[in-house]
């Protein structure tokens, strides 16, 4: 897998990551375009999220920064600031879910919503069990040898990049509510959840900074460390301010309060 | 924060005026954090980002502060957003919770952070005791500040 960075064509490892994200946004499209044809509108806003959530999930698995990942930790954490937290808030942000049920007639919705009403779609939507998929698998990736090994093995590499990417997927998806959700928790049990789990990652973190990973150097996991929890940070104030744009929303007043009626 | 219910008069009053309390306490809190990030991390660089005294339940409380920080400051405001719009802000109260938030949290930085769990000191010199004396005080005066606010009888808006 590694090699020279500037050779222009794609690795087989970069096209295997890379086909599902093309495949989804040609599938996006074509249904954005299925219902302007039917006259039913889609925001461009949620077009524009799932392209960019795409193009940076690509960014991350293709090109001059999964190549030098290899070598460079500090690339590394990039590529995976990258891939699991901005490119799954974008994609999340693109309520796939909602378009797909606006494009099948309903008979196949029905049939959709019913599918994700079962037990697993229930399990992965609670924030408790997607914290431990996202925070928990990096904390096994960073604290054992499975990031060295991974750099070892073609297959642990892709199956690695793909949880990271999903695993922030469904924790954000778990966070904030754009498509719907048929299991839904308090804002207080998820503000609790989503608090933990950053602590976690910002734990995570200086952990990196402090042990670096097997066969990362010291001055390598300074930088990715910072990296980590810094950019970790700017990512996270976005997802704090649309989940509190939600609570907001939802929690406005309906009836005149007794006190203001004086 | 909780999801919004119809309240009884009284129990209405005793609501809003703890989640004044409880929006200031929140801002303050983070601001304070904010503000030893920007001043003492990034333009001073008296702190260090860790050091090797660190005790692993001092990395833990670090790491679980620093991410609470940033709900904080955003929710304490979405709070604030929401008490404004229901008309039941109550400056002194917010004000008093501002202060008691950013001295409590100093005061924990001070003692706990850099003393007991070691995650940083304030600066690396001889004499870091002057700068701990200062910091605590500095803390411990916010804190008398917030709570003498709070506890002045107060007119309701």
């Amino acid at each position: 897998m590694s090699g020279n960075i500037s050779s222009s064509s794609l690795y087989p490892s970069e096209i295997i990551l890379a086909t599902p994200f093309v495949t989804l946004l040609f599938l996006y499209c074509s249904a954005v375009y299925l219902n302007m044809k039917h006259g039913k509108r889609w925001s461009v806003f949620r077009t524009l999220y799932w392209i960019m959530g795409t193009l940076f999930a690509l960014l991350s698995v293709t090109g001059p920064i999964a190549r030098l990942s290899h070598e460079q930790f500090p690339v590394h954490m990039l590529g995976h600031l990258l891939l699991g937290m901005l490119s799954p808030l974008l994609t999340v942000l693109g309520a796939p879910v909602t378009l797909l049920l606006r494009t099948l007639s309903v008979k196949q919705a029905r049939r959709i919503t019913a599918w994700l009403k079962a037990k697993p779609f229930v399990i992965l939507s609670n924030p408790i069990f997607a914290s431990f998929l996202n925070i928990g698998g990096l904390w096994l990736l960073y604290t054992t040898d499975l990031y060295d090994l991974m750099h070892q093995n073609l297959y642990l590499y892709l199956l690695i990049h793909m949880h990271v990417f999903l695993a922030g997927y469904v924790f954000t998806a778990s966070i904030i509510y754009i498509d719907p959700v048929f299991h839904r928790r308090s804002y207080t049990y998820r503000l609790i959840v989503l608090t933990v789990a950053l602590g976690a990652h910002s734990v995570l973190s200086k952990y990196i900074y402090a042990y670096p990973p097997s066969g990362v150097t010291r001055s390598e996991a300074e930088t990715g460390g910072m990296l980590m929890y810094y950019g970790g940070d700017l990512i996270d104030i976005v997802l704090i301010l649309i989940f509190c744009t939600q609570w907001y929303k939802a929690s406005r007043p309906r009836f005149r309060s007794p006190v203001e009626k004086h | 924060m909780r999801e919004s219910k119809e309240h009884p008069p009284v129990a209405n009053h005793r609501f809003y005026s703890s989640r004044n309390l409880w929006s200031g306490f929140l801002f303050g809190m983070g601001l304070v954090t904010f503000l030893d990030e920007f001043i003492f991390h990034q333009l001073l660089y008296w702190h260090h980002f860790y050091d090797r005294t660190t005790t692993a339940v001092g990395l833990i409380s670090d790491g679980l502060f620093h991410a609470f920080s940033w709900i904080a400051t955003i929710g304490g405001l979405f709070m604030f957003a929401d008490l404004k719009r229901r008309r039941q802000v109550n400056v002194k109260r917010w004000w008093g919770g501002v202060f008691i938030g950013a001295g409590a949290f100093q005061l924990y930085d001070g003692i706990i952070h850099h003393k007991i769990m070691r995650i940083h000191q304030i600066r690396y010199v001889e004499n870091v005791i002057v700068y701990d004396i200062v910091w605590n005080v500095t803390a411990s005066i916010l804190l008398i500040i917030g709570i003498s606010i709070i506890s002045r009888k107060t007119n309701h808006a």
